[in-house]
């Protein structure tokens, strides 16, 4: 099997980094926020896995890439729960009508 | 090449989560980009993450996620729909950033790394799979991180069960 170039991988996860952070400041629901927020979690993600290929004995970017998603789920989670205390609380998700001040 | 399908699968659907206001749309997109970059894990001799990317992403934060759509939105609205504001603003930053990534990928001439050069040669080994060494890893070198992540993953899932709940007296 031939080797994929590192850099392309890398334009890759900048791509998809750019449009997480496109998705965060451009959307005003919290729920799609979240999901730009998933895509920048999966971009750093891409990285290390690409750079742990060349790291067969110590792994170590597999490794923290397990943590990683392990944490995006704990943080995927919470958010979401507060999310929806949000919604029932102000009875929308958009975060520009979110605020106690007049 | 399977490489370059799933990337381009991979951006087309996170261009999509973006340019789709209707948020069904978007968690159904998001799920085709978390799919192939499950695919790209494959091909980059990482099966242990990409099981572990099908199981706790597609399998576990997008029922969420699609959850969190279902009950944070109004029932009698026929489709879900998300406004987008700071257009201009957010195409500009996120162009930037972009932009200033990838000159400085394609600058800093990675593949030529001292590093990269000697360790290319073993790629996979005499193994066929990083199940076993991932295994070992986790119960010698990265007990101490392992067993904190399930700390925090039980305390997590008890204080969003907790937030979630209805209270009586709020």
């Amino acid at each position: 099997m031939e080797q994929i170039p590192l850099e392309h991988i890398l334009l890759l996860s900048a791509v998809l980094f750019s449009i997480g952070v496109l998705a965060v400041i451009s959307k005003r629901h919290a729920v799609v926020v979240l999901m730009g927020i998933e895509l920048i979690f999966n971009a750093a993600n891409l990285n290390l896995v690409a750079f742990s290929r060349h790291d067969p004995t110590l792994l170590q970017g597999q490794m923290f890439s397990l943590f990683v998603i392990l944490v995006a789920a704990a943080e995927a989670a919470v958010a979401l729960a507060i999310v929806l205390r949000v919604y029932q609380y102000f009875k929308t998700a958009n975060l520009n009508e979110v605020s106690t001040q007049e | 090449m399977l490489f370059y399908l799933f990337a381009i699968l991979a951006i087309l659907s996170a261009a999509y989560v973006v340019l789709t206001r209707n948020l069904l749309y978007a968690g159904f997109s998001l799920l085709i980009t978390l799919l192939s970059i499950a695919g790209i894990y494959v091909l980059l001799f990482a099966d242990f993450i990409a099981v572990t990317q099908l199981m706790v992403y597609v399998g576990g934060v997008l029922v969420l996620i699609l959850f969190g759509i279902m009950l944070s939105s109004r029932v009698h609205n026929k489709s879900v729909l998300s406004e987008s504001v700071n257009k201009v603003w957010g195409t500009l930053v996120a162009g930037l950033i972009l932009v200033g990534l990838s000159y400085a990928i394609l600058k800093a001439n990675v593949a030529s790394l001292p590093w990269l050069q000697t360790s290319e040669v073993d790629v996979l080994g005499n193994q066929k799979s990083r199940v076993q060494s991932i295994g070992i890893k986790l119960m010698t070198d990265f007990v101490v991180p392992f067993e904190l992540a399930s700390l925090l993953l039980l305390i997590a899932l008890m204080g969003a069960a907790y937030v979630a709940t209805e209270k009586q007296n709020a």
